[in-house]
């Protein structure tokens, strides 16, 4: 994996020139066409014969109570996790958890890692920071493992490799592992479950992420499909869960709820083929498992949208990817065109938190606002609401909502800024108001065509011939 | 101040004020009663949905679905456990010539990996119990029937009484009081392993088995 050193370090703010390319892309089109139009025929279908509106109202009460006592549930966490074994570790940022998990592998000399699904390593650019450290972190999931034979990032939280269609990934393993070329995908997977077979048996530390954690059991939860998340949890001799800090459930029939909400939201399936729950390392008379378990709980901006009511709903998320899927701007640009870990209507809510709203001012407006992610979402995030609260504060909002966002105001410009104060000042004057819209509308001839950017696509709205209050006073005669 | 300190001193001091916890209602997930047929024809129609396969055998016949099921696949070994009923069962008749080689599981894995990994074929377990709606096992790893029994050979036999299958994941861990003390793994298994992620096209034993056969003992 020695190309794998150079970080694909995607710019967020070149938003805009990427969108455009991907739209010229008529590859990535259909790819992504394609599949989310499967995703969201499946999600349909696996919740035919369900209550699915009292299913999401109870999906997001069980989000919402977990959040509510969120301290004394990770203390409740903890304890209950080190009674069971497993070491728990704090981490304030995402350099701060990768220093963790360096530690813990150097303590064990370490030199391999073998990493199942986990976004929030992508979001602290683990395997980079590993690699950098002399220690090799190979992802073992087959999107993630692929995406890192590209030396690219995932386009999909759910589906990694949603980007590529079968004759690229081809090529790709040819290129990278001397595998054949070949379109049959019963070969490709078959090739890469003999090469991660070798990795699993070397690797002397497995990186996992995390679904839920159980506050009562100390119950770690893994939703997966593959096996490599119980390979990656099972067969090294020391396991390193890292998840956000707020992942934790208060009980096991949580659990429940939000599993049948969490599997069918995200691929159509009832449930995964695995249901991992990890709740100790290897009992002295067990035969197999790690000798070590660790959990990271990493803040990382968390504890910043948890301060504020309204932008407390993004931490309900259960990273489903329904969003994404139903997302018609997504299914146009692709999940790489927002240079983001999680792109997609989640990652235009939480990405702004994670990287400032400065860097991220183009995440909120990259909308249509038609509705549909709120409309999907299991937990009832009001995605949506969440999006112009933060073009708000994105150009400074009013007084009346002050703004808290780190890197607010990065969208005001003093010109617009001025415009919209003698807009307010007008409308609120009204001898003023119908002089101005008088002749407005009187010299409409002189109104420009072109409008910046908006009329790109569109054409410019024309002023009518007379005021409303105008046409409304003739009406009347 | 510690890391831990500081962020938990930021979630207690939130600036938005004190958090009201409301109650759920956990009734949505309630299923009516299904009978035990029922059961399993819903849970045999789930897993066969997702390329898993059931066979309906008695206390009696488990034995001879196992070897007919082994030696159409040509399996050259089977992965017991040392003392279960059923790694003692097929013990008991390990001279058949119709059932493969025996191989018990009763070292450390560390001391033969390789050989778990290349060279065993298929595995045979119990499971804790099933559950109808989602076609689920439930499986408690023990000791004796250690985790990557039912994870690494390509063929994975488990075996669930019928007696022992419930309607939802919600009733099994209520009914089964999962949250008096879980064992240091518990897992849920609703087919063989798969993957979608090669242009959504379904492709089995990524990691895990290719196939899993489930024995309905009735
Ligand atoms: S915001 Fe809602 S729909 Fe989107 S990933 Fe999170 S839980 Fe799923």
């Amino acid at each position: 994996m020695s190309e794998a050193t150079q970080h694909p370090h995607i710019d967020v703010k070149e938003f805009h020139p990427r969108a455009h390319e991907a739209l010229h892309n008529p590859q990535i089109r259909q790819n992504f066409r394609k599949a989310m139009d499967g995703l969201m025929s499946k999600r349909k279908a696996a919740f035919e014969g369900w209550d699915l509106e009292t299913l999401r109202e109870l999906g997001a009460n069980v989000r919402l109570r977990a959040l509510a006592n969120l301290p004394d549930l990770l203390e409740q966490l903890e304890q209950k996790l080190t009674e069971n074994g497993i070491k728990v570790h704090w981490a304030l940022d995402g350099d701060e958890a990768c220093r963790i998990v360096r530690d813990i592998c150097v303590a064990r000399d370490a030199k391999t890692v073998i990493k199942g699904k986990s976004m929030v390593s992508e979001e602290m650019e683990l395997n980079h920071f590993l690699e950098r450290e002399g220690i090799e972190a190979l992802e073992s999931d087959l999107g993630e493992y692929i995406v890192q034979l590209a030396n690219e990032t995932p386009s999909h939280i759910i589906m990694p490799a949603i980007h590529k269609n079968t004759g690229e990934i081809s090529e790709l393993m040819h290129e990278k592992t001397g595998t054949d070329l070949s379109h049959d995908v019963e070969y490709l997977t078959a090739a890469a479950r003999q090469q991660l077979r070798e990795k699993f048996m070397n690797a002397d530390v497995g990186v996992s992420g995390v679904n839920f954690a159980v506050a009562e059991t100390g119950t770690l939860c893994l939703v997966e499909n593959e096996g490599n998340g119980r390979m990656t949890t099972t067969v090294p001799r020391c396991h390193i869960a890292v998840t956000g800090i707020e992942k934790v459930v208060p009980n096991l029939e949580d659990v429940s709820a939000l599993l049948a909400l969490l599997t069918r939201s995200a691929t159509g399936q009832h449930i995964t083929t695995y249901f991992n729950m990890i709740s100790g390392p290897r009992k002295a008379d067990e035969l197999d498992g790690p000798e070590e378990v660790h959990l990271v709980l990493v803040d990382n901006g968390r504890s910043s949208i948890y301060q504020d009511d309204e932008l407390l709903d993004t931490l309900r998320c259960i990273r489903c990817g329904a969003c994404m899927n139903h997302c018609p701007v997504y299914t146009r640009v692709g999940g790489h065109t927002y240079g983001t870990t999680y792109p997609g209507p989640i990652g235009k809510i939480l990405m702004p938190h994670l990287i400032g709203l400065d860097e991220g001012r183009h995440l909120p407006s990259a909308s249509s606002l038609c509705g549909a992610c709120g409309e999907v979402c299991p937990v009832k995030i009001p995605i949506p609401d969440l999006l112009v609260r933060l073009r708000r504060e994105s150009v400074d909002g009013d007084k009346l909502h002050p703004a808290k966002v780190r890197g607010h105001g990065s969208k005001r410009t003093p010109l617009e800024a001025a415009i919209w104060k003698c807009w307010s000042w007008m409308h609120s004057r009204p001898g003023l108001y119908r002089t101005g819209t008088r002749l407005a509308s009187r010299f409409r001839k002189l109104q420009p065509g072109r409008a910046g950017a908006w009329t790109d696509f569109r054409t410019a709205p024309k002023l009518a011939g007379k005021t409303l209050h105008e046409q409304l006073r003739e009406r009347g005669k | 101040m510690s890391s831990r300190e500081t962020i938990l001193q930021r979630l207690r001091n939130r600036t938005g004020g004190e958090l009201v916890a409301p109650v759920s209602d956990f009734s949505v997930l309630e299923r009516p009663n299904w009978s035990t047929e029922e059961r399993i024809e819903r849970f045999e129609r789930t897993i066969e949905s997702v390329h898993g396969e059931v066979h309906r055998c008695t206390r009696e016949n488990w034995i001879d679905r196992v070897a007919e099921i082994l030696s159409a696949r040509k399996a050259r070994n089977l992965l017991i456990s040392s003392q279960h009923q059923i790694g003692r069962e097929l013990r008991a008749v390990a001279e058949r010539d119709d059932l493969p080689n025996l191989l018990i599981y009763d070292e450390p894995i560390d001391s033969w990996q390789p050989a778990l990994f290349n060279d065993v074929d298929a595995g045979i377990t119990s499971t804790r119990g099933g559950i109808a709606e989602t076609g689920s096992l439930i499986l408690w790893p023990t000791p004796d029937e250690p985790r990557l029994m039912s994870l690494v050979p390509p063929i994975h036999i488990a075996v669930l009484e019928a007696s022992k299958l419930y309607t939802t994941l919600y009733e099994a861990m209520h009914a089964q009081n999962w949250k008096t003390g879980m064992p240091t793994n518990a897992l849920l298994i609703s087919g063989p392993s798969k993957t979608a992620d090669i242009e959504q096209t379904l492709a089995y034993g990524v990691h895990g088995p290719k196939e899993l056969i489930v024995l309905v003992i009735e």
